[in-house]
């Protein structure tokens, strides 16, 4: 039978990033030597522990001799490339695509973004209040997670992880086509029906806070949310022999949330519904 | 669908006594419990067993090993890897001298097969199901071997739904036919292994086709299963409690371990076996010593040299001989040899097949103290209740996951009222009674348990964090060992191979409990996606998955017997009798059940298993009883 390849050894390859001379292993992409050079580049749609979907295009840069600007967190890099990071053309080419974003996307939950509005000098603002928003009322159909499609980027990053990337559960996924299409559970059957485990992974690559936690979202309503004054730990989960490592985020002794790290041997960030949302019980204090 | 009021215990925030058992519990001081607590015990020397807890830290179990040892002069030591994977460490040690499993998580993405015996890993172990995923992407084929069609089964290349009990005939088949189709590896047989000529005559009577009667399994699709194991460049054989729970769970265990020596899956990349832990801790809780045979690092008792180095480090003499085991304990406890029990963290009175029995014979105990989160079942039998903090949330520490990881456990929150860390109460309790310990942290205890245990040594706190865990064995603090054991079974030297690893002999025994005409059901159990045990800890968030306990039946059944789903009906075996709605599961067959016991408050399951035990590592048969099905009257039928 044919034996399952192992992988060989990987070479270092050397290309020009912003007139400078980097090394990075064979296989790595641009965003990769970026965050190497220790170089800020604005990624939605990537996911670390996902293949690349190309859906944002905020992470462009510039490649010399390519007609087109190149989406970094999926290009390659190849020997003897020269790469800028952030040309005029770049520039604006982000700045176009978050002021789309943000016209017609709810980001007030996404991280960094605000800083990138102001960085890009986008104007979000400038289509006028009636560009094209869901205007939706969040979906709380379960205790333990809500979805708010009104701050949805169709990043895909969800249908993937609950896909055949990492989950296998295959609850989630994409329906109409066109301006039409959107994320929804099977072929928008309600979540309650659907083959959906409750396992979270999708919330722990939601890019912008479609998908959240109740536990977040209710404090978030409330007014009570601040991350400011939580503490995040890593720990071990307490179900089965597995050994999940789990991130508590606590705030004022309460745990609010659960992740787990992306780059964790056991776990690549995933989670099951036991690990995910089964805390509660030590902290019925009464 | 029926409405549920889920049973949510609140956290026990100070100790609780009573001066008798009918009295109620009053709260106390802590210097009051300890001082009963330490009365208690002294009254009992001689006649005292320890349950240490699979779900605390190491150091929690290594103190907690210590205690038994030393303060109490016993190796009655135990914790509820009884009741699950003891027959995997008894198999696995009898073959290759250590008793975790041999593989890593991330070989089984690099594999050509994966068989999954007796496991609903998609279930039970869902994470390491992802690498099991990620591995039949990779292009592996998987093969189920399980009585019901799971969801694990779902993604086999072949499922193989043998009958319940009938693991051992399967995999004596398997090893017939890789002989008879000149599959073994001989090479490996000869240089690594010992007594495959006793193994060979063993397995001859098992043909294919003798097989295919007894397990019910297509002799092809047996056939076809044997050929892939043997032919694949790599191999991962996983098992969990279908293999265990089990009255003979260590001949089982033994009877899958010779598929891997007849084939030399083991000891290489990819190669290997690997038992699915139940408990997050079961695992570092054998390896701290909290069990009655092994001392710290797993070192034999019966071994002078490793007593002596012990007995040196302790400032103690420790008795020569195995403890009793936590069943051996039970059955004591009957005969009235065991008078006093320091249950930590353990829930036997729910968690123990035949439930009343257990019941029983804690309520005999002249005395019991509970160290726990919850006043359960157990610590509502107690004399005294000592308040515990989360071992994973609350203290600091490392537990051992199932591919033999050490990791850190960290304190996110603060402990409620005055919940106590369990190093800090068993430490408390030394002093009353004649051992000043004192440990400043839990790096401290670890930090002892590096200079007794060889294979912990290169595992330093801060190694662990570098790492995010440390597989053992780690005898080095400046490198990292193979992620598979066993490589010395193919070095070229024989003095590096060391003992050859010998063939379990074997013999088919089917369940206790058998079927006849009165009770014609074979009733197996497991677990669920979102609960956990006896639902302690689950039952503490609301899980839009979970519906309570029902009673699984095929379709085939629900209609000879008349019921459909939610009908509450009863189910009887020779123990006992419980009341319970009815399930219908497509993936069960004709003449078999399967129950839970997530909710023992509302279905006690284990009223009808059975405690038929192994007798090499005390676990009991959960997964085979034999019960009827009644209809209720109409009257108490629910619409």
């Amino acid at each position: 039978m044919t034996a399952i390849p192992l992988g060989v050894p990987r070479r270092l390859v050397e290309f020009t990033l912003d007139g400078q001379e980097v090394r990075v292993p064979e296989g790595s992409t641009i965003l990769d030597a970026c965050r190497a050079a220790g170089k800020e580049v604005p990624t939605l749609c990537q996911g670390d522990t996902l293949t690349p979907k190309n859906a944002c295009r905020v992470c462009v840069v510039e490649l010399e001799g390519a007609r087109t600007l190149v989406p970094a967190c999926s290009r390659k890099a190849e020997a003897g490339m020269e790469v800028r990071t952030d040309t005029e053309r770049a520039r604006h080419s982000r700045k176009l695509v978050i002021e789309l974003l943000a016209s017609s996307v709810d980001l007030s939950t996404t991280p960094e973004v605000a800083g990138w509005i102001k960085e890009y000098e986008a104007k979000p603002d400038r289509f006028g209040p009636d560009a094209a928003r869901l205007d939706e009322e969040p979906k709380i159909d379960n205790g333990l997670y809500v979805r708010d499609y009104d701050k949805c980027i169709l990043c895909y990053k969800c249908v993937d992880a609950c896909g055949d990337q990492w989950q296998n559960t295959f609850a989630i996924s994409v329906s109409g086509r066109g301006f039409d299409a959107r994320i929804a559970v099977e072929h928008d059957a309600p979540l309650t029906d659907s083959a959906c485990v409750y396992c979270g992974n999708c919330i722990e690559v939601c890019p912008t806070g479609a998908l959240s936690f109740k536990s977040e979202f209710d404090m978030r309503a409330a007014g009570t949310w601040d991350e400011s004054a939580q503490t995040e730990t890593t720990t071990v989960c307490a179900y089965c022999g597995v050994g999940c490592n789990l991130t508590l985020h606590v705030q004022d002794n309460e745990i609010v949330k659960v992740t787990s790290p992306h780059d964790n041997p056991v776990t690549h960030g995933n989670l099951c519904i036991k690990g995910r949302f089964g805390y509660q019980h030590v902290q019925n204090r009464d | 669908m029926r409405k549920r009021e889920s049973k949510i215990y609140a956290r026990l925030t100070h100790p609780l006594v009573r001066d008798a058992r009918d009295e109620p519990f009053r709260r106390a001081t802590w210097d009051e419990a300890l001082t009963r607590a330490a009365a208690g015990l002294s009254a009992a020397r001689g006649a005292f067993g320890l349950f240490s807890c699979a779900r605390a830290t190491n150091e929690m179990n290594y103190v907690a090993q210590k205690f038994a040892r030393v303060v109490m002069g016993t190796n009655n030591v135990d914790s509820c890897n009884r009741t699950c994977h003891a027959p995997s460490v008894a198999g696995l040690s009898a073959a290759f001298g250590s008793g975790g499993g041999t593989s890593s998580y991330a070989e089984v993405e690099e594999t050509d097969l994966i068989v999954m015996w007796g496991s609903n890993a998609r279930f039970a172990h869902p994470i390491f199901f992802q690498h099991v995923l990620r591995g039949i992407r990779n292009g592996a084929r998987m093969y189920a071997v399980d009585p019901r069609r799971t969801s694990t089964a779902e993604w086999a290349e072949s499922w193989l739904g043998l009958n319940v009990g009938t693991d051992i005939p399967m995999a004596h088949a398997i090893g017939r036919e890789i002989i008879h189709a000149g599959l073994a590896n001989h090479a490996f047989i000869e240089r690594a292994t010992s007594g495959f000529e006793e193994y060979q005559a063993l397995v001859e009577p098992w043909t294919l086709s003798l097989a295919e009667k007894v397990t019910g399994v297509p002799a092809a699709a047996i056939r076809q299963l044997a050929h892939a194991y043997a032919r694949a460049e790599r191999a991962q054989l996983c098992w969990t409690l279908g293999i265990t729970e089990h009255h003979n769970g260590t001949d089982n265990v033994r009877a899958l371990i010779n598929l891997t020596l007849l084939t030399g899956h083991v000891g290489r990349h990819g190669s290997g076996l690997q038992p699915l832990r139940g408990q997050n801790n079961v695992q570092g809780g054998g390896d701290m010593g909290a069990i009655p045979n092994r001392l710290p690092g797993f070192q034999d008792i019966l071994d002078p040299a490793a007593r002596l180095k012990f007995e040196s480090a302790w400032d103690t003499v420790i008795q020569p001989h195995y403890g009793l085991n936590l069943t051996e304990m039970f059955e004591a406890m009957e005969e009235g040899t065991l008078k006093a029990v320091y249950c930590i963290g353990e829930n036997p009175a729910q968690s123990e097949a035949d439930s009343e029995q257990a019941v029983r014979r804690l309520g005999a105990l002249d005395f019991l103290v509970v160290q726990d989160i919850f006043l359960t079942k157990t610590a509502q039998l107690a004399d005294v209740v000592l308040p515990a903090t989360a071992g994973w949330a609350e203290t600091e520490g490392t537990t051992t996951n199932s591919e033999r990881r050490v990791q850190r456990v960290r304190a996110a929150v603060t402990p409620p009222g005055e919940a106590r860390e369990d190093i800090d109460i068993l430490c408390d309790l030394a002093t009353r009674l004649g051992h000043d310990w004192k440990y400043t942290d839990a790096e401290a205890v670890w930090n002892e348990l590096r200079s007794v245990s060889p294979d912990h040594y290169g595992m330093t706190y801060e190694r662990l964090a570098e790492h995010q865990g440390i597989q053992w064995p780690c005898p080095d603090t400046a490198r990292l060992e193979p992620t598979y054991l066993h490589g010395r079974l193919w070095a070229s030297d024989p003095a590096e191979r060391g003992r050859p690893a010998p063939f379990g002999i074997v013999q088919h025994d089917p369940p206790v409990d058998l079927t006849d005409e009165e009770y014609p059901i074979r009733l197996t159990t497991g677990r669920r996606l979102d609960s956990y045990n006896t639902g302690v800890q689950s039952g503490g968030f609301a899980s839009p998955l979970r519906r309570g306990e029902y009673v699984e039946l095929c379709p085939e059944d629900a209609e000879h017997y008349g019921v459909v789903v939610g009908e509450e009906v009863q189910v009887s075996s020779r123990r006992g009798s419980v009341v319970a709605p009815v399930w219908i599961d497509t993936a069960l067959r004709p003449g078999l059940a399967f129950m839970t016991m997530h909710f023992p408050d509302e279905v006690d399951t284990n009223q009808l298993t059975i405690e038929a035990n192994c007798p090499i590592a005390g676990t009991a048969e959960f997964k085979a009883s034999a019960i009827r099905i009644e209809k209720l009257p109409v009257a108490t039928q629910v619409r």
